[in-house]
């Protein structure tokens, strides 16, 4: 087992290319020969293929291409249709929502209305695909743990672009598609309502974000450690717990007094990923619509610290009799 | 178990993948200033109230930066300048020794060497206001007087001159000009109010690229957060944020500081946790807006078409145009004290030409004002 004790894979299974497991009558087949390639090996299987791509996922990509050609084609309109101005300002370029003035009302194309349209047929790829992983992972008689994963991301996406705008009564407060757009807007949100650091929803979100990247670092690195015990063999170590895994929970009695199990540290990282998303998204939705300034929020509640004040004290100067204006 | 052959591949490719990360690492640092960077703390500790300097990148500025030497001062006793020389407006509270000084400093300041007098002056007739660039230098005059007396809320006791924003330049480097529109590629396609390339005035972000015409032009509203916790009515959008972001984004590149220069970014709208330089920077935007629309705009049609914008409007002033990079200009010192000719209240501002609604004047709105032009 000495090839596990690298910092990069070294293993790389050559066996027959396998196409899966029978499909149920009536479905699409798993499409493409399979093949094998040495590089794609280095970071994950190295059998390709077959594919299924099924009624769904054909549609979802259909949706995916109409949103990404949407959104790019009025880019490259930004840009006069230059291909080199293309490239070099596409960070900077944007399909904006509508303004704010707009309301709900469907807005003309110049205004928006391609921002809707690219939503709308974002919004469907993302619930097609949702679908699609849903209804495979019953077809291979799985659990549907990962498209449940992948709700709790696209209820992000919904709050941010449809819930939240709906309920603050215009299109306006949604996302723009674009590269530094998208991040202007996360800053002017955050300072709009200020500052998204005082929401407690955001720091859990945080909490969950960065103890996810924990959790899959203290993970990936206790297993990788004992699989020269044959640490490898997790789940059936769930109930058969052999000298890796007592090591491995040793270890963290250790160092840190508890450790979890084979089964639970599973459940733990699909937890801490799954409520990175959702309390996120319940933070995004409170912001304006309950909670308009997060900040005086979080010192109504005391949740906010004073600092002793190293400067003279400042005063509104729009405050002062006769100010200007 | 065995691994699939395709070693020597793997030995060829290896290093030239090596190789192209080595490279894009690099490429992508290539825009960052090496360290290390001077970090003076600002706020209470823990608070990460700091201003970064980099000693090379201000050695790059110092250049622009050089206060010339100030010229011998003038004797104060002496005729008055109104009253030896013809239509002197301005100045006529000077001698002519001090006069003439000024004059001479001007020269030094803004006109270009070859052109001397006779870049203002018609030499025929000095007295001529044949000239544009002397109807635009009087005005100016005027300009740097109200500054200096009636802006010490803003400049201090600094003060300006001409070189201020000019640096020996006609027309001062930095300067804005209203926006010719959106940026969309016409027809039914997406407009796009926000910048699609990168301008320096706003810190190359992609925010709205014109925050001068509402703010340092018009009164727009700054101010969009709301002083409760909860919602009471304040309908501020994402995209009024990102203009007044935008203003920001330009002041803290003009002074060449963060944002904690001014605010405790804990709560930008807060004033109690705010910075005293935060009230300077608020009478410094009223000071740029009285400024362009009193004097600058007055000047319009003054100036030939090939010194105006594209949509025809004059040369304007935003924090710039003075900074220049620099927290305080010319790092703080004071050209004008060695200049009182330039000191002086006598000028009302604005003869017949100025607008109705000056920015000092129309009655005050409780937070930013909230004139929608």
């Amino acid at each position: 087992m000495a090839e596990y004790q690298n910092i990069i894979t070294r293993v790389q299974i050559g066996a027959p290319a396998y196409s899966g497991v029978p499909l149920r009558p009536g479905t699409w087949d798993r499409q493409g020969k399979p093949f094998f390639s040495y590089w794609l090996g280095r970071f994950g299987d190295a059998q390709i293929g077959p594919i299924y791509l099924g009624t769904t996922g054909l549609l979802s990509l259909v949706c995916g291409f109409i949103a990404f050609e949407i959104i790019g084609l009025n880019m490259f309109a930004q840009v006069h249709w230059n291909p080199i101005q293309f490239v070099r300002l596409l960070p900077w370029l944007a399909l904006e929502p509508p303004s704010p003035a707009n309301g709900l009302h469907w807005p003309t194309l110049q205004n928006g209305g391609w921002w809707l349209m690219a939503g709308f047929f974002l919004t469907s790829a993302l619930l097609l695909w949702w679908v699609r992983m849903y209804r495979r992972a019953r077809a291979l008689g799985l659990g549907t743990h990962v498209a449940w994963a992948f709700a709790a991301a696209i209820w992000l996406y919904l709050v941010l672009g449809i819930i939240r705008p709906v309920l603050m009564g215009n299109f306006g407060e949604a996302v723009p598609f674009g590269i530094f757009p998208h991040l202007d807007w996360v800053s002017a949100f955050s300072l709009r309502y200020g500052n998204l650091f005082y929401n407690p929803f955001h720091c859990l979100s945080i909490a969950f974000l960065y103890g996810s990247a924990l959790l899959f670092a203290m993970h990936g690195g206790t297993i990788l450690a004992v699989s020269r015990f044959g640490g490898d063999r997790e789940i059936e170590q769930i109930v058969d717990r052999g000298t890796a895994s007592e090591r491995a929970a040793l270890f963290w009695r250790w160092t840190m007094g508890f450790n979890a199990t084979m089964e639970s540290i599973h459940r733990w990282a699909w937890w801490f990923a799954v409520l990175c998303p959702l309390v996120g998204g319940i933070g995004i939705l409170l912001t304006g619509t309950v909670v308009d300034n997060w900040y005086l929020w979080a010192v109504k509640h005391g949740v906010a610290p004073m600092y002793p004040h190293v400067f003279p004290p400042v005063v509104d100067p729009a405050s002062l009799p006769g100010a200007l204006k | 178990m065995n691994t699939l052959t395709g070693r020597s591949d793997r030995r060829a490719g290896f290093p030239s993948v090596a190789r192209l990360a080595v490279i894009s690492t690099l490429a992508m640092l290539a825009a960052c200033e090496r360290p290390p960077v001077d970090v003076v703390q600002g706020g209470y500790r823990g608070t990460g109230m700091v201003t970064l300097i980099n000693p090379r990148m201000d050695a790059l500025q110092a250049p622009n930066n050089r206060v010339p030497p100030p010229l011998p001062a003038a004797p104060t006793a002496g005729p008055l300048a109104g009253s030896v020389y013809k239509n002197v407006q301005v100045l006529k509270d000077l001698n002519i020794a001090q006069f003439a000084r000024v004059m001479v400093a001007m020269t030094q300041w803004v006109a270009p060497p070859d052109q001397s007098c006779g870049y203002c002056h018609s030499v025929a007739n000095m007295a001529s206001d044949q000239r544009y660039t002397k109807v635009v230098a009087r005005r100016m005059l005027q300009m740097v007087r109200h500054i200096n007396s009636d802006w010490k809320s803003h400049v201090g006791a600094t003060g300006v001159t001409c070189y201020t924003c000019h640096r020996g330049h006609v027309v001062p480097q930095q300067v804005w000009f209203e926006s010719p529109g959106e940026s969309a590629g016409g027809g039914m396609t997406a407009a796009n109010p926000d910048l699609y390339s990168p301008l320096a005035t706003i810190g190359g972000s992609s925010l709205p690229y014109d925050p001068f015409t509402p703010y340092l032009l018009h009164a727009m509203p700054i101010r969009v957060n709301s002083t409760g916790a909860l919602p009471d009515g304040n309908r501020s959008s994402i995209q009024q944020t990102e203009t007044t972001y935008a203003l920001m984004m330009h002041m803290s590149t003009a002074l060449g500081v963060n944002c904690d220069y001014c605010h405790n970014t804990r709560s930008t709208p807060i004033w109690s946790t705010s910075t005293p330089k935060r009230v300077t920077a608020w009478y410094g935007i009223r000071m740029a807006r009285e400024l362009n629309v009193d004097y600058m705009t007055p000047l319009t049609a003054t100036f030939p078409t090939a010194r105006r914008g594209v949509l025809g409007d004059v040369a304007k002033i935003d924090c710039a145009t003075c900074h220049q990079g620099i927290f305080k200009p010319l790092y703080g010192v004071s050209m004008a004290k060695d200049y009182p000719e330039l000191e002086g209240t006598m000028t009302p501002p604005a003869p017949a030409a100025t607008p109705a609604a000056s920015a000092g004047s129309a009655p005050s709105g409780a937070s930013g004002g909230a004139t929608t032009r």
